[in-house]
């Protein structure tokens, strides 16, 4: 999932400062997960800004609002009406999120409340960290499953670099070491010759941005929709 | 063009010294032309450092060229960290016709170590590709194919770790290793020993690829050094009685030159040549070699 993170709170109340009433719109999906655009989160978010409010003397309408998906356009079309009445909209999503209620909103400002991190898993309750870059070009096959694009610090694809010390990554002691990680999980599989083969150069083709895809199912409805 | 002087010592079986010498942050060049002055004719080549740390400096490329001037032949030391494919062939094309003739593939520290932690990483290559490129330069084709006007006849090296310090981290550097002398690397230079018994090993482990060898050393100049070191620094480890010899010293320096040229001795029948990093000491290197039997 993709994973977030909330912007300090100082952060937000400088970028909201010139609004009168503000709604604070989240996610239900993957920041929900992540514990940091959800249902909850807003709630949090809006009842901390009522109190800075309050505390600065400060007259600011704060309203609350949670959709299932900001980054889907039909979740968004059911609140345009409520979200037209505040001056602005505080967006929980993850940047993708934003950017498309900011679209369908338009021309309503729409301002972020996360920073969006990494796609990444749960690590155990409340830490979460990245396995994918979205590189386009997946060969986790080749690598017993672990990701040296995104897990190596420095996406090597030929083994470790000379950085990497009692099994942890020249970036910090506290990371392991992308490829201490991929040599005893192939060893585990009787697979070590496999990091012993020369890895074509990377293919940075497929990370042209932005990136599109459409589906076979797009393509045909659109061509239909064309010849009538 | 001429060959690689370097190429032709290893050659001839003769037994190798480089040093290595770190561009100045800013254009001031004349201690690079003093350590220059000091070590030529007495080393076979110097190392020139490519924004060593990711600390922002005067290019490796243009030092390189002033070496040759100074009567010095440089290895032009290239890490994958700040330059993407294009640059970094390109950069090997100007590397020719500067006359630089050696080139040292490396992937290169995070530039978080350094003093520009808001720099984009790089590594759109890896030292393992960089080497297949310059094989590919070598042969007169940019690494897509496409054929050069002026081909390049630069002498390809690499690092190892002899030092690693797990099963996992040492089957791995003897596997990089392969790599790169599949991708053409003609000779390697170590990261820092300071147990002849673990350089042993490693030579053992190693012999079979027939390519030369040049094992690094550092002086130490404290023991506060060695400690950071072992702390800091992946695959080296000052053993505790290099560390008291070094505290007990009442000169530090002429202790770490000892210590140095000593240890230089022990290892100098294991393989093909020495690579010492002075870190500082660049115009102790003649006074390291008299110990070691070198002059």
């Amino acid at each position: 999932m993709i994973v977030a993170e909330r912007k300090k709170l100082e952060q937000i109340t400088e970028s909201i400062k010139d609004f009168k009433s503000l709604l604070v719109l989240g996610c239900g999906t993957c920041v929900s997960v992540c514990m940091a655009g959800g249902e909850k989160e807003v709630a949090l978010l809006a009842s901390e800004l009522r109190m800075k409010n309050k505390l600065d003397g400060k007259d600011v309408n704060i309203g609350e609002a949670t959709i299932e998906r900001q980054c889907d356009k039909e979740f968004i079309q059911p609140i345009i009406e409520k979200a037209k009445s505040y001056d602005a909209v505080l967006s929980m999503a993850c940047g993708a999120g934003v950017q498309l209620a900011a679209e369908v909103l338009e021309p309503q400002r729409v301002l972020p409340a996360l920073n969006t991190r990494f796609i990444g898993v749960a690590l155990g309750e409340g830490a979460w960290t990245e396995k994918c870059r979205a590189c386009g070009n997946c060969i986790l096959g080749e690598y017993g499953g672990i990701c040296p694009m995104t897990v190596c610090a420095k996406s090597l694809v030929n083994g470790p670099c000379g950085g990497s010390k009692n099994g942890k990554c020249e970036a910090s002691q506290e990371k392991d070491c992308c490829w201490v990680l991929i040599y005893n999980r192939l060893k585990k599989q009787d697979r070590l010759d496999a990091m012993k083969r020369v890895s074509p150069y990377k293919d940075y083709g497929a990370q042209q941005h932005p990136g599109k895809v459409v589906s076979e199912f797009n393509q045909k409805a659109t061509a239909e929709a064309k010849h009538g | 063009m001429a060959n690689s002087k370097l190429k032709e010592a290893l050659d001839s079986g003769k037994f190798v010294v480089t040093a290595e010498a770190g561009p100045l942050k800013g254009t001031s060049v004349t201690e690079l032309e003093e350590i220059a002055h000091t070590l030529k004719g007495k080393v076979n080549a110097l190392n020139v450092t490519d924004q060593q740390s990711s600390v922002m400096r005067l290019g490796s490329l243009a030092v390189c060229h002033l070496l040759i001037d100074w009567g010095i032949e440089p290895i032009f030391q290239m890490t994958c960290r700040d330059r993407n494919r294009i640059a970094l062939q390109s950069d090997l094309l100007s590397a020719e016709v500067l006359g630089i003739k050696n080139c040292l593939a490396l992937t290169g520290d995070l530039p978080s170590l350094g003093d520009h932690v808001q720099a984009r990483p790089v590594y759109d290559l890896d030292s393992v590709s960089l080497l297949g490129v310059i094989k590919r330069l070598n042969e007169g084709f940019d690494m897509m194919g496409n054929e050069l006007k002026g081909k390049t006849t630069l002498f390809p090296g690499a690092v190892v770790s002899p030092g690693a310090d797990t099963e996992a981290a040492f089957e791995m550097q003897i596997m990089k290793m392969e790599k790169k002398i599949q991708n053409g690397a003609q000779f390697f230079q170590t990261q820092a020993v300071f147990e002849p018994a673990v350089f042993e090993k490693f030579m053992k482990r190693v012999a079979q690829f027939k390519v030369p060898v040049l094992v690094g050393v550092i002086p130490l100049k404290s023991a506060g050094m060695a400690r950071f070191m072992n702390k800091n620094v992946a695959g080296v480890s000052v053993p505790d009685p290099l560390i008291e010899q070094i505290t007990k010293a009442k000169d530090k320096t002429a202790a770490g030159i000892e210590i140095c040229g000593n240890l230089i001795k022990e290892l100098k029948g294991m393989c093909q040549g020495v690579h010492i990093m002075a870190i500082g000491w660049e115009k102790k290197v003649p006074d390291i070699m008299a110990v070691a039997g070198l002059s």
